[in-house]
């Protein structure tokens, strides 16, 4: 026997390549300077190469994006020699092909179980009208984004996969040995998005490359681009091989159910080269000529059903604006990342690919589920509590790595708003408002004022006012008094450490409305007991201030709280201050999208 | 799932030759349509490579798109004033009259500063700029009056205006505000169009910097400009109310009705953004309607016991002069109103009314 690499062979090694690119792609992003790191790895790469997602966005925003040019070569290839893309390239095709013959895998040597798999496999890989399905959802899909909304990416199997990766596989295998994250990364709606993986993965138990075959919108446009390729496979019926033996032996092995041995449906082939190999009297050719048995194009989609898809993906977008969740029905916590477009020209663009939500260092880019509406379905949103920080003011990685610029790339000068950006200000993601029902000084009498303190704005765009507050259950006699040691009674059990520098003693009903120190004296050191309170102050009681020391003379317990105030000019959004904020439900703190960049005019600020 | 049809493309026998085919006419067919397929590819191929390298974006999407922005709303006060002090007349009617009669008013005081023809010329295309901010009865004050409406609107027709047409962006629903003020009816029985505000009447505006006013607050802001289109002379008809943020609101707080989007952001810088409005349109005329003014509860009011009978009406060129002698009548400072002096500052108007040296007309003597 010869050697020489069988081209299906080939075509093993190019897929299994190409699923390996795609997960060290994956895997690399994650911020860092080693080899292994965010680089300059292209991590788009097979993002980039989607003609769909070059065609949707072209649609929608009537521009084609430099960085999706890679998708070029594959319309020209495509155009020339057919769905190459979909046989040798494309990472989920090659999941789905695994999984199907995983399925299929015959393990049983019982007489009789080879040939009744095979004619399973064979009822399995017959050419179905419905694998028509996959182009009206393309229609629909480009009448939306004809219409602004690109919603390719839903269904798109690299945008579907690379989601798929960053967001449920990559978090939940790394949980366990924490190469990629330092702690477990969190995404709201995982389990949906796995469902989903999981659903086109488990297809292809019904069929193979069931998701390939129905549903796959890129395989679809494929399907058009590939109408006049000049070579394709074919069978040869001629003197020099005979007649053909009709052993479907090439229909067994198809995965795209393109029916080679009949009437080959040209649309559907996705160059498995399986037939190639399966044929007994090597019938099948990959030639400049239709194919024996007949050829014709496309599994016979119906002109109503077009028309349909059509109108429903143009009535959609439509429909979407009616919500006003882009709008004036804007959710108030659909905070998008720094450089993010106005949710208009943004949901013109974003894949929900999730490269964004798998790049971010703190992990509050979050799947949208709800927060952006249907239209918005997993696109990205900020959430505070669940990432590990806020948005890091020093970080500019989820627009650089947006295959689309739905978040724009931003300099870390823009981000800022210095150097030729100075005029423009920072970027701003929304604004942070106190809660003063939850606030711990605010609401509870307790010094706090982590977000002030955590604010990485100069000057802080959180500052400060200070009171002193007579304490719950605060009141107490004096005993006696010797220099700045007072003895008291009366005073019930503290709950908080009043010696710890926050607490002062003022004489009770003390008046103090010009200066509200006035009279105070610090409670340096503090001894409780039932019988008797020993107080340490950091200065001896006056007189003149309005203390009395005589037995029974009634004092008073403050706290000095320090009240945190948002400068609504200077904030950033950056959320820092609600996610450090020690009320861990709802946060004392919160940011919403008022004032945020993207929006325009009809900020909250003048 | 295959029909019968399909069953039919089942199967390796080939479809037999047309009979008279030789194979070597077999051949130039398969040739013949290699080359149109070959033609085909090549033309999908190209139609990618066109479609890349025509919208090819290079640099990414701008951080805005906003487009560029009109300039202001137009300048529509008389050629032969500008840079002059403006005209006003101001007329009392007799207080004994329990309805004073708005019309004679106005007509006296046109009178007096020569017919309205010396502002409206015949072919005239005029909006009337009303304030029709709440769905309230006429008889509450806080709109412009129906007879006002009505008694301008005929006189411009008269005057040989081509059109007059009115319009407000209000704060509660247009067409209920424009019923319930009677303001559309007074509009049909003179013949003014009501133009409602369609959202595609709006467009972005920006009021470019006139001193420290301007070029800071309505920038690439939505403003009612589909209302000017063919206009030639704007005319304003104002209320005198109270406005608790502003301190009064009479003839450029009615400009803010020109405005869309999110305006009330702008109420941070209510002084700021009334001065940007002297400067974003400059009327022809203005009528200053203080027959009854509003001395509390404003600009809302709601009751008769917020309104008062003054039995004034002041008709100018000179939105300024007119606020001015507004707070007159609201007993009130210039300087409560501080929009007045930054007016005046930006270039707008005079905000000392007597030096316009106005003609003061009693009905009653």
């Amino acid at each position: 026997m010869r050697f020489v690499l069988n081209i299906v062979t080939a075509r093993r090694i190019s897929q299994v390549f190409f699923v390996l690119l795609t997960l060290w792609l994956c895997a690399v992003t994650t911020l860092g300077a080693s080899f292994w790191r965010l680089s300059g790895w292209p991590v788009n790469f097979i993002l980039q190469l989607s003609p769909l997602t070059a065609l949707g966005t072209l649609l929608a925003t009537q521009t084609w994006y430099a960085p999706l040019l890679w998708a070029v070569p594959v319309v020209i290839l495509t155009a020339f020699l057919g769905r190459v893309f979909c046989g040798f390239v494309c990472p989920l095709g090659a999941l789905n092909q695994a999984f199907g013959w995983l399925a299929r895998r015959v393990t049983t040597n019982f007489p009789g179980a080879r040939g009744a798999a095979l004619r399973a496999r064979l009822a399995d890989n017959r050419h179905s009208p419905w694998q028509a399905a996959k182009y009206y959802l393309l229609v629909f899909l480009l009448a939306a984004a004809c219409f602004g909304s690109l919603q390719t990416g839903l269904f798109d199997p690299l945008p579907l996969l690379f989601r798929s990766l960053n967001m449920t596989i990559a978090p939940v295998i790394d949980a366990g040995f924490q190469a990629l994250f330092l702690k477990p990364r969190h995404y709201a709606s995982a389990w949906l998005l796995f469902t989903v993986f999981a659903t086109v993965i488990g297809l292809n138990m019904l069929r193979p490359r069931f998701f390939c075959r129905y549903l796959c919108p890129l395989g679809a446009l494929f399907g058009f681009l590939n109408r006049f390729t000049p070579w394709r496979m074919g069978k040869i019926d001629d003197s020099a091989h005979g007649e053909c033996g009709n052993c479907t032996l090439c229909d067994t092995y198809c995965e795209g159910a393109c029916r080679p041995s009949g009437v080959l449906v040209a649309s559907e082939c996705l160059m498995c080269m399986n037939c190639l190999d399966a044929c007994p009297q090597a019938r099948m050719t990959f030639a400049g000529r239709a194919s024996a048995g007949g050829e014709e194009h496309l599994p016979e989609p119906s002109r109503r059903g077009f028309l349909f898809a059509a109108a429903a993906g143009a009535l959609s977008a439509p429909l979407w604006t009616i919500g006003g969740l882009a709008d004036t029905g804007k959710n108030p916590l659909l905070i998008r990342p720094p450089g993010a477009l106005d949710e208009a020209r943004f949901l013109s663009r974003c894949l929900r690919c999730g490269q964004c939500m798998r790049v971010c260092p703190t992990n509050v880019i979050q799947p949208a589920l709800t927060e952006a509406g249907l239209e918005g379905l997993w696109t990205p949103v900020l959430n505070f509590r669940l990432g590990s920080s806020g948005c890091q003011v020093q970080c500019v990685a989820c627009g650089n790595v947006c295959p689309t610029a739905a978040i724009r790339p931003l300099t870390l000068d823009e981000k800022l708003g210095q150097g030729k950006f100075a005029a423009k200000g920072p970027v701003r993601l929304g604004t942070a408002f106190v809660d003063r029902t939850r606030c711990l000084p605010w609401a509870m009498e307790r010094p706090c004022l982590v977000c002030q303190e955590l604010c990485p704005v100069s000057p802080k765009s959180i500052h400060t006012r200070t009171t002193f507050e007579p304490i719950r259950f605060g009141q107490a006699e004096v005993v006696g008094a010797e220099g700045r040691r007072l003895s008291l009674s009366g005073l019930p059990k503290p709950t908080v450490n009043l010696g710890s520098g926050d607490y002062s003693l003022r004489p009770s009903g003390l008046l103090a409305m010009n200066s509200p120190e006035a009279g105070l004296r610090r409670i340096n050191a503090f001894a409780w007991l039932e019988s008797g309170q020993t107080f340490t102050l950091d200065a001896e009681p006056d007189p003149k201030q309005g203390w009395r020391l005589a037995p029974g003379s009634v004092v008073e317990v403050l706290v000095r709280l320090q009240k945190p105030y948002v400068d609504a000019a200077r904030c950033i959004g950056c959320g820092v201050c609600e996610h450090e904020c020690p009320i861990a439900g709802l946060r004392g703190i919160r940011v919403s999208f008022e004032n945020e960049s993207r929006s325009g005019p009809g900020r909250m600020l003048v | 799932m295959s029909g019968p049809e399909t069953e039919g493309k089942e199967g390796g026998t080939p479809p037999e030759m047309t009979s008279g085919t030789t194979p070597g006419d077999a051949q130039e067919l398969t040739r013949r349509d290699f080359l149109k397929r070959a033609a085909g590819a090549s033309a999908i191929a190209l139609t990618g490579v066109g479609l890349a390298a025509a919208l090819l974006d290079k640099s990414g999407p701008p951080a805005s798109d906003a487009g560029t922005s009109a300039k202001g709303l137009g300048d529509y006060s008389l050629a032969e004033l500008r840079g002059k002090p403006g005209r006003m007349a101001i007329v009392r009617s007799d207080p004994k009259i329990a309805q004073p009669d708005r019309r004679a008013m106005l007509e006296r005081a046109l009178t007096a500063l020569g017919g309205l023809g010396a502002f409206i010329k015949p072919g005239d295309r005029v909006l009337l700029k009303v304030n029709a901010a709440f769905a309230t009865s006429s008889a509450l004050g806080a709109t412009t009056h129906p007879d006002l409406v009505a008694a301008v609107a005929e006189l411009c027709l008269k005057a040989g205006a081509a059109s007059v047409a009115l319009t407000d962006n209000p704060i509660h629903s247009p067409e209920s505000c424009f019923a319930l003020t009677g303001i559309a009816e007074a509009a049909a029985k003179s013949g003014a169009r009501v133009i409602l505000p369609n959202e595609n009447l709006f467009a972005p505006v920006s009021v470019p910097p006139s001193g420290n006013i301007g070029g800071r607050l309505i920038r690439d802001w939505p403003a009612l400009a589909g209302a000017f289109k063919g206009v030639t002379k704007l005319i304003a008809l104002s209320p005198v109310k109270d406005h608790h943020r502003a301190g009064a609101s009479m003839t450029l707080k009615n400009f803010y009705g020109f405005l869309g989007g999110r305006r009330n952001v702008f109420h941070q810088d209510i002084n700021g953004i009334i001065a940007e409005l002297a400067l974003l349109v400059r009327p022809t005329l203005c009528v200053l309607d203080g027959v009854t003014v509003m001395l509390t509860n404003g600009p809302t009011g709601g009751s008769l016991s917020d309104l008062k009978a003054m039995h004034v009406l002041a008709v100018t060129t000179d939105p300024v002069a007119a606020d001015a002698f507004g707070m007159e009548l609201l007993g009130r400072a210039v300087t409560e109103a501080p929009y007045i002096k930054l007016a005046e500052t930006a270039g707008a108007g005079n905000a000392d009314y007597k030096s316009l040296s106005p003609h003061f007309l009693d009905l009653g003597a």
